[in-house]
């Protein structure tokens, strides 16, 4: 497939006219590049560094409405109360606002979060708590991490910022050597369950190496942690709460690239949503997608697409949330209803995570399964710069992945 | 003062702290050096001497120090330019103000030294032998770029200098490796690892430290202090800001970064001094940019648009040299003009290079992972059928 087609199909994932004039035979790919450039034509700044992720505004994901927003059952507790236009970087400004609110020994640190955070995240928080609540890290990822296992191993609470994944290799010593097993070989004595680690990953679209990463591989292979994706603000507010409230150390990976790309309107009151569980956003009985965070949206329109092929496809679409402890009943009880599976995410396939679900899935559904687990997953080189279109399973691979699926 | 005499090179070295290079100047005596006196605030030391104030060097050595300075910083502009007409994406962080650093070192060591800094890295690459072309190409993403167009803006890398590194303090025990390389291999020659004011708090950086100093190695540290880590003031990021002190067990040497001929001096000092065995150095190279963190970052968020202007108008690397030129009656009025308009026509036309360079080829998506033929044969993709075979 040539270099254009490809950008253009990665381009088009919005459910707009544009992507259905793509599906139609006959189109110049050339004419769509053009309408998609002007659509995004801006003025001499440089562009946002969370990307753009234009389907995402038109997904059925998003709950767009303030019933829409309510009707949702985990969300009982604020049903009655009013819900705000947010978007993933208010959303999660707002969560941390209630946990410094609520929790006296909260504090938030990381590097240049005092003015407000590179995204924007932490905005106000030094205004209204003080900053000797709310302050500034030098650079030191190891430090930070140390520093905010230290303070919750005295009962305090510590959200700590690591201003993108791709930096928080330094600190990985601290996570997984301390953090995660201070309960245990202290034999309950001491716990760090008041850290909560934020982070954004994901790629942006310009991010190369350094500033597109998904780490949650390598974390999720450590005992001790929990480790948390949210896929939108409604979503990232209550689970960002939740993990900071959850007694044990929770790595909160933010993909950033929802930071302003998902808008949804959001509860203002304080609610938590379930670690470990995972959702069920479309229920279907043909095949069960899992993803997580922003691939969401892209699984999304590479259902829409695969429909086109197959009309009356039916897909159970399955947002994992958290990674560690992962929602294992929820996804095998999907599978023995459809007997198919794919996964896809942006990290590299080999020992990404989906291969954790699926040698699972295999061992629990054995005899269910009516064809090989399907993985979409990046390929397994350093996440490039100017080939990360080649590099991501786009709307198109994952597309061919469920009509693989399907008919095995 | 002008000689034209033969001199020993033996007394010659015994001045302060000339470079190899200057020293075959001398020897040479159809050319004719320069003595300038720098001024008593260059250099403030720890734990050592300073270097002279007054530098010997060709006036030939000067005016190619002025036409790297200003070609330096017409590069950066065209990125600027470029990266504002959306041709380059990603990241870009530019040097625009702290040309002296990159020149002042390059011309007091040899291609044997080796160099490691950090992000900001496309004037040392300039230096260190990377052509215009392929920097402004690699930062465009083309083929034509020096790392293909798979770096990047941060990743840019010549055969003496080690990049380019995008972690902030990585670079630093690196080049202490490097250093030990060094050492080890009888090479009679140094090391630079740069790193910021930001990174200088990085614990990987100590790490190096106490190597190197252990087993003394030929690694000068040097700290490009341009106050600010990304947007936060020095101050509020460190502990102690006198970065040349930070070494403890290790001597230290400030200098004032916006003099070329400061910066060439105190390199030419530490590489003598790392050479002689007599170990490590750090060098805190007080420097400044003009334009923010990178292309995100305006740079007036966080400090006055005044200071900016004191800095460019009075502590201008180019302005600097430029006096000094004239001064000394190096070379004319004119003569400089011409220079900077050879300057301008030369990034011009490495800007119409690169454009016209084209994009990698998608082959180059799957190079370079491991060694060729390292025995693997294939790498996955993103489907179970997507396989890409060597």
């Amino acid at each position: 497939m040539s270099t254009t087609l490809l950008r253009s199909a990665r381009l088009a994932s919005s459910l707009s006219s544009l992507s259905r004039t793509f599906l139609h035979q006959g189109t110049t790919v050339k004419h769509l590049h053009t309408s998609l450039k002007t659509h995004y034509a801006a003025s001499n700044s440089p562009p946002p560094a969370e990307g753009f992720l234009p389907g995402v505004a038109n997904s059925q994901l998003i709950k767009h409405t303030h019933h829409d927003a309510l009707r949702n059952p985990e969300l009982a507790g604020v049903a009655n109360g009013e819900t705000k236009k947010m978007n993933t970087f208010q959303a999660i400004n707002d969560a941390m606002s209630i946990a410094l609110a609520t929790d006296d020994t909260a504090c938030v640190f990381g590097e240049d979060v005092g003015f407000g955070g590179v995204f924007r995240c932490t905005m106000g928080l030094a205004e209204m708590f003080g900053r000797d609540r709310v302050f500034n890290t030098p650079l030191s990822e190891q430090g930070i991490a140390g520093f905010g296992i230290g303070m919750a191993a005295m009962g305090s609470t510590a959200i700590a910022e690591i201003q993108f994944a791709d930096y928080i290799f330094p600190a990985f010593d601290q996570i997984v050597n301390e953090a995660a097993k201070y309960r245990y070989r202290s034999g309950g004595e001491f716990n760090v369950g008041g850290l909560c680690i934020r982070t954004p990953c994901g790629a942006v679209g310009h991010g190369g190496h350094y500033h597109s990463q998904s780490p949650e591989a390598y974390f999720a292979h450590t005992p001790g942690i929990k480790v948390v994706v949210p896929r939108s603000p409604i979503q990232a507010k209550g689970l960002l709460l939740a993990s900071i409230r959850d007694r044990n150390p929770t790595i909160f990976m933010e993909p950033k690239i929802l930071y302003r790309a998902a808008v949804e309107m959001v509860p203002v009151g304080d609610y938590e949503l379930p670690l470990g569980k995972a959702e069920i956003l479309t229920q279907g009985k043909d095949l069960t997608i899992v993803g997580w965070g922003a691939q969401l949206y892209i699984l999304e329109n590479a259902i829409q697409l695969a429909k086109t092929k197959m009309p009356g496809l039916s897909v159970e679409l399955i947002d994992l949330r958290s990674i560690l402890p992962w929602d294992v009943e929820t996804v095998c009880n999907s599978v023995n209803k459809t007997g198919r599976l794919l996964i896809a995410h942006e990290a590299p396939k080999t020992q990404g995570f989906a291969a954790e679900i699926a040698s699972t899935v295999m061992e629990r559904c054995f005899l269910r399964l009516e064809a090989p687990i399907q993985r979409l997953c990046s390929y397994d080189t350093p996440f490039p710069l100017v080939f990360e279109k080649f590099h991501v399973p786009d709307m198109v691979r994952c597309a061919e992945g469920i009509e693989r699926a399907m008919k095995f | 003062m002008l000689s034209t005499q033969k001199i020993s090179l033996a007394k010659v070295a015994a001045k302060a702290f000339i470079t190899p290079l200057t020293v075959r100047t001398f020897a040479s005596s159809a050319v004719r050096n320069v003595s300038i006196n720098l001024h008593k605030n260059s250099f403030e030391s720890y734990n050592c001497d300073a270097p002279a104030l007054d530098v010997e060097i060709s006036k030939e050595e000067l005016v190619r120090m002025y036409k790297s300075m200003v070609t330096m910083r017409r590069m950066e502009m065209a990125s600027d330019g470029l990266y504002k007409a959306k041709l380059i994406r990603g990241f870009c962080h530019l040097c625009t103000g702290q040309e002296a650093v990159a020149v002042g070192m390059e011309t007091a060591l040899t291609a044997e030294d080796k160099i490691i800094t950090a992000y900001r890295c496309h004037g040392f690459t300039y230096m260190r032998g990377g052509s215009i072309t392929s920097i402004l190409a690699e930062l465009l993403g083309r083929k034509a770029g020096i790392s293909g167009g798979k770096g990047g803006s941060m990743h840019m890398f010549t055969p003496n200098f080690f990049g380019g590194n995008g972690i902030v303090g990585a670079q630093v025990p690196l080049g202490a490796g490097i250093a030990f390389a060094q050492k080890y291999q009888g090479h009679k020659a140094a090391t630079f690892s740069l790193y910021g004011d930001g990174a200088s708090n990085q614990g990987q950086v100590f790490e190096a430290y106490n190597m190197a100093k252990l087993w003394e190695l030929p690694a000068v540290f040097v700290c490009e202090n341009n106050r600010y880590g990304m947007g936060t003031a020095a101050s509020r990021s460190s502990a102690n800001t006198s970065y040349f002190k930070r070494g403890d067990y290790i001597p230290g040497l400030k200098v004032n970064g916006m003099d070329v001929l400061a910066v060439h001096q105190a390199v030419a000092y530490a590489k003598e001094w790392t050479v002689s065995g007599k170990g490590p150095l750090l060098l805190e190279m007080e420097t400044y940019r003009y334009g923010g963190h990178s292309m995100s970052d305006p740079g007036t968020t966080y400090r006055t648009r005044e200071e900016i202007q004191h800095m460019r108008s009075n502590n201008d690397p180019i302005t600097g040299l430029k006096q000094r030129l004239l001064e000394f009656n190096i070379i004319t009025e004119d003569e400089m003009k011409a220079i900077d308009k050879a300057a301008r026509v030369e990034v011009d036309q490495a800007v119409e290079e690169a454009k016209a360079s084209g994009e990698p080829d998608l082959s180059e998506f799957w190079t370079q992972i491991y060694q060729k033929d390292a025995g693997v044969p294939s790498v996955r993709g993103r489907e179970p059928e997507e396989m890409h075979y060597y």
